[in-house]
């Protein structure tokens, strides 16, 4: 078995607010291997995309990474310095928003962005950066790349400057590709455009993807591996299958079930009552205990995360691996 | 009430309904007072009924024009050309259509104005029409709070200190003090979490069968569309292209962009796939395409397709289609497949 | 039945106000602003003396240095008095009541009047949007003095004429930017909400898009206030403002001018030190609502 590429163990995110403290991410462990897609779906709130900022160090004041560890290739993140890092971002991690304007300048040509990222970590001449910069954008299935490179950001359709900037995260071929929800502004049919040529660059070039969604349908498609954030933790993760086939912690159940494609036309859909906790003041133990069918007396103390293949954080799974110990929170 | 009760009229009736955005002429354009803009053409000739009842699914991409046609149908825009009638009414010349159709945003905290509280936000419309009296004014507040599944012991709050889901409610429940017979909801659980997605496809589940109500559902998501309508229409770059009843639609789509959309729907059970996606851009509203908006990017044009525009026609019983295919002889006919090669 | 609200938040005014006291300087400016609106609320009361009741003013008292007693013996001018034996503190406040009642006045007046032609404009575009535009354009590229001067020649200088002139001075600020917010809020989904439910237009403007568009035009306000102070000041130093039974503080500096080079410096000074801190007040006042109420922190 191959050393993980990438590992968090205990990661906390912090954000300072006017009411308070608000641990965005309260204790996120996982690992992820070279050439994996691994899916971290979550509500809004869960902090499943703080703990993708957290990962490309992008966790700007009053927030901070306040506990854990983030191993990329053995070396901690949360202790480098912030050179160190930016080497990192855009050649070995690169990340893609759901907006693509947080990549892309709005006053620079693609050209011009294109191959600055290039020759940021690598010396190489312009003319063959460029000759790179086009057949970046070709591949992500943009139609006459080499005009495209001297169009701005505004001159293209949504989609296209998505694609620019997938391409723009891909061009270093990095080992990590963290996406944030990159398909969820756009229209269907260039949604499953972008899903393919992503797909297809990512298993050809063996990146490591980490795709931050809400969609279970969307992860259902490309990921190898699932990870479920509910209130700054992940409550069950597994292979793909295990996850959405034999679901375990009763919110990825009530998630699964609340999902229109997954009852009969017309019936009443599952759904979870109430609303994702306020995170300044959680609920005490399990966080999904207030919205949970299956609670009991035990939900007051928070449960710990098992270990194996398919792992939980419940005291009364539905089915599937024994309930865990229960942990100092 | 001066209008006529018309209990056979359908919920909504648009014929040959063009509108268009922009302004090219005008006496302050003359004058050199205001800039010329380019024109769009957000609806093409709409032909749609709507019977009482029913719930029918719109969905379309970018630029279909399907919010501009929720607009029209709620009586907040104007068709540049055709006819519109709601219940059998002029939404334009009869203001009381506002009491029957009612509109749902998308998006609930927009939809709310931050400075108002949340009583008043749903007591205004129906105290200044008169549905309710200044007396049982909170009453009635209660009530519709009630029934759109929130606490009426916080009708004293700002819209802002509610959740997403909580103030989609609120909005709801606005909607629901005009005592409307018709809903227009415009990508009205688009921007909700999927588990408060749920929540409220079942109200609006809940308040078809609870009151009668009869639904013109805007959605960028056929899953959510299959699961809520009962006959769904598809636009494209606005025209209408498919008008099916769901099942129908679903089992046996006949247009090519719609079997293409179908395919593209990401999908619990297909796990590892590879998408086999419709080619292409959505091209722009205001220049489109010559003849059948779609040619440039359906596998499956040919020539008169770069000329001539398809009429929207009946392919069998209650499903019509926008597609040269279809007067192609029984023989040659293409199948109707799943997917697009 | 859902569970309660996420936030037990405030209404968004009281949020303002309690961001609004974090700045010091702000408070300052308040705590000033308050002491000069008193001062000029209750000036008869405050005030040792009446300064234009003639039977109350001894011409003996006249050019008194600050800290002098009075020939009487009954009253000590902290402040001095003036060419004429009137104590200067008393001239202030009253001057000060002149000065904030036209400032203040005007900028009320001109409020309403812009705030409403912005309305229509925005709600009707095309060519009266148009129009009152250009009104606004001609209006805010005239040089301000030399049209307040031309009509005060006119019309004869009284307190009612400079609200008037100052009015029309300063209803296009207010009229820009109530358009400019007007058609940002219409363009929000709330708006059409309005709409939906058949509200009646005035109801729309005025229930719904003004109370959205108040922040911005509050900050005008505040500016605006002391820009017609100052103007009205401007006027009256040059004898065309307030008349000479209601002289505000642009008058009473006129007055001391003359004896400015001969040593007795406090008979302008004074009143233009009140002046100045008035408008020091304001603008504190307004910079820290401009940051407070500024849409990007508020939402």
């Amino acid at each position: 078995m191959t050393a993980p590429l990438l590992e968090l163990r205990h990661l906390r995110t912090r954000f300072r607010t006017d009411r308070g403290d608000l641990d965005a991410v309260r204790d996120v462990s996982f690992t992820l291997r070279a050439g994996e897609t691994l899916g971290l779906v979550g509500e809004s709130g869960s902090g499943k995309s703080v703990t993708g900022f957290s990962i490309m160090g992008l966790i700007d004041p009053p927030g901070r990474i306040v506990g854990g560890e983030i191993l990329f290739r053995g070396h901690d993140l949360t202790k480098l310095d912030e050179e160190s890092l930016r080497r990192l971002r855009g050649n070995r991690i690169a990340m893609v928003f759901q907006d693509p304007m947080m990549t892309l300048n709005p006053v620079l040509r693609i050209s011009t962005q294109m191959i600055e990222t290039i020759r940021a970590h690598e010396s190489i001449d312009e003319a063959s950066a460029r000759v790179r910069a086009r057949d970046a954008l070709g591949a992500m299935g943009i139609p006459s790349p080499e005009a495209r490179l001297d169009a701005y950001p505004h001159q293209l359709s949504g989609g296209m400057r998505q694609r620019v900037a997938i391409a723009i995260a891909l061009i270093n071929k990095p080992d990590l590709v963290i996406a944030d929800e990159p398909t969820t502004a756009l229209d269907v049919s260039i949604q499953a455009q972008i899903l393919a040529e992503v797909q297809q660059l990512t298993r050809e070039a063996g990146t490591a993807l980490l795709w931050i969604t809400h969609d279970l349908s969307v992860i259902a498609g490309i990921a190898d591996e699932i990870a479920v954030m509910y209130a700054g933790r992940i409550v069950e993760q597994g292979g793909v299958d295990a996850v959405l086939d034999r679901p375990s912690h009763p919110y990825t159940a009530g998630l699964i079930g609340s999902l229109p494609g997954a009852s009969a036309p017309g019936s009443m859909l599952v759904q979870i009552p109430g609303t994702t906790p306020d995170m300044v003041d959680p609920p005490q133990g399990c966080a999904f205990g207030p919205r949970c069918a299956r609670r009991a007396e035990d939900c007051a103390r928070q449960p710990g995360f098992t270990e194996g293949a398919h792992r939980l954080r419940c005291f009364h799974p539905l089915s599937g691996p024994a309930s865990p110990a229960e942990v100092a929170a | 009430m001066t209008t006529k009760p018309t209990t056979t009229a359908p919920a909504l009736e648009t014929r040959n309904v063009s509108r268009r955005f922009g302004r090219a002429e005008g006496l302050a354009v003359r004058l050199h007072l205001a800039r010329r803009r380019p024109v769009i053409h957000a609806l093409d000739g709409i032909d749609l009924t709507i019977p009482t009842g029913e719930f029918v699914g719109l969905v379309g991409e970018s630029g279909s024009g399907k919010s501009t046609l929720g607009r029209i149908a709620a009586g907040l825009l104007s068709p540049s050309d055709g006819a519109v009638s709601v219940f059998g009414r002029d939404p334009q010349g009869d203001r009381s259509v506002h009491r029957d159709v009612q509109l749902i945003f998308q998006d609930p905290q927009a939809s709310l104005n931050p400075r108002m509280r949340v009583a008043s936000a749903i007591g205004e419309a129906p105290l200044v029409h008169g549905i309710v009296g200044r007396a049982e004014l909170d009453d009635y507040v209660c009530a519709q709070m009630r029934r759109a599944g929130l606490d009426p012991a916080y009708r004293q709050r700002f819209p802002h200190q509610f959740s997403g889901g909580q103030r989609q409610r609120i909005s709801i429940a606005r909607a629901l003090a005009m005592q409307p017979r018709f809903l227009v909801c415009d990508e009205s659980v688009a921007s909700l979490d999927v588990s408060i997605q749920a929540q409220i496809l079942n109200l609006f589940m809940q308040l078809r069968r609870d009151l009668d109500l009869t639904y013109l559902f805007i959605s960028h998501d056929l899953r959510v569309v299959q699961h809520v309508a009962d006959r769904v229409v598809i636009m494209y770059l606005g025209r209408i292209v498919e008008d099916a009843p769901a099942r129908q639609f679903f089992a046996h789509p006949n247009h090519p962009y719609t079997q293409g959309l179908l395919a593209e729907i990401p999908d619990l059970k297909q796990r590892r796939r590879v998408y086999a996606p419709v080619k292409g851009e959505i091209p722009s509203p205001a220049a489109p395409p010559p003849g059948c908006h779609f040619h440039p990017r359906c596998p499956v044009a040919f020539d008169r397709c770069r000329i001539e525009r398809p009429a929207l026609r009946e392919i069998a019983p209650g499903h019509r289609s926008a597609c040269h295919l279809n007067d192609a002889p029984e023989g040659e006919r293409r199948a109707p497949t799943g997917e697009i090669a | 039945m859902t569970s309660a609200p996420v936030a037990s938040g405030r209404r968004p005014a009281v949020t303002a106000l309690r961001r609004f006291l974090r700045a010091p300087t702000a408070v300052i400016g308040l705590a000033l602003m308050a002491l000069l609106i008193l001062g000029a609320v209750f000036a008869r009361e405050i005030a040792p003396q009446n300064p234009f009741d003639l039977a109350a003013i001894d011409v003996l008292d006249a050019r008194l240095p600050p800290g002098s007693a009075s020939m009487s013996g009954d009253i000590t001018y902290w402040l001095g008095t003036d060419g004429q034996g009137r104590d200067l503190f008393s001239a202030i406040l009253y001057g000060l009541r002149t000065s904030l009642t036209v400032g203040v006045g005007s900028a009320l007046l001109a409020g309403i009047l812009g705030i409403l032609l912005g309305l229509i404009a925005a709600w009707s575009g095309g060519i009266v949007d148009a129009l009152i535009m250009r009104l606004v354009d001609l209006i805010m590229s005239l040089p301000s003095i030399l049209v307040a001067l031309l009509m005060l020649a006119l019309l004869g200088r009284g307190i009612g004429n400079v609200v008037l002139t100052l009015v029309l001075l300063e209803w296009a600020y207010y009229a820009r930017t109530a358009r400019a917010q007007a058609l940002v809020e219409r363009k929000r989904d709330y708006f059409e909400a309005a709409r939906g439910l058949g509200l009646p237009t005035y109801r729309i403007l005025l229930r719904h898009v003004l109370p959205n568009c108040l922040p911005p035009l509050l900050v005008i306000a505040a500016l605006q206030v002391a820009r017609a102070i100052t103007l009205e000041a401007t006027l009256s130093f040059l004898g065309l403002g307030a008349p000479v039974t209601q002289p505000s503080l642009g008058l009473l500096i006129a007055n001391g001018f003359q004896f400015m080079l001969s040593g007795e410096y406090w008979i302008s000074f004074f009143p233009g030190l009140t002046l100045l801190l008035a408008i020091v007040a304001i603008n504190l006042v307004g910079d820290r609502l401009r940051e407070v109420l500024d849409p990007r922190a508020l939402r």
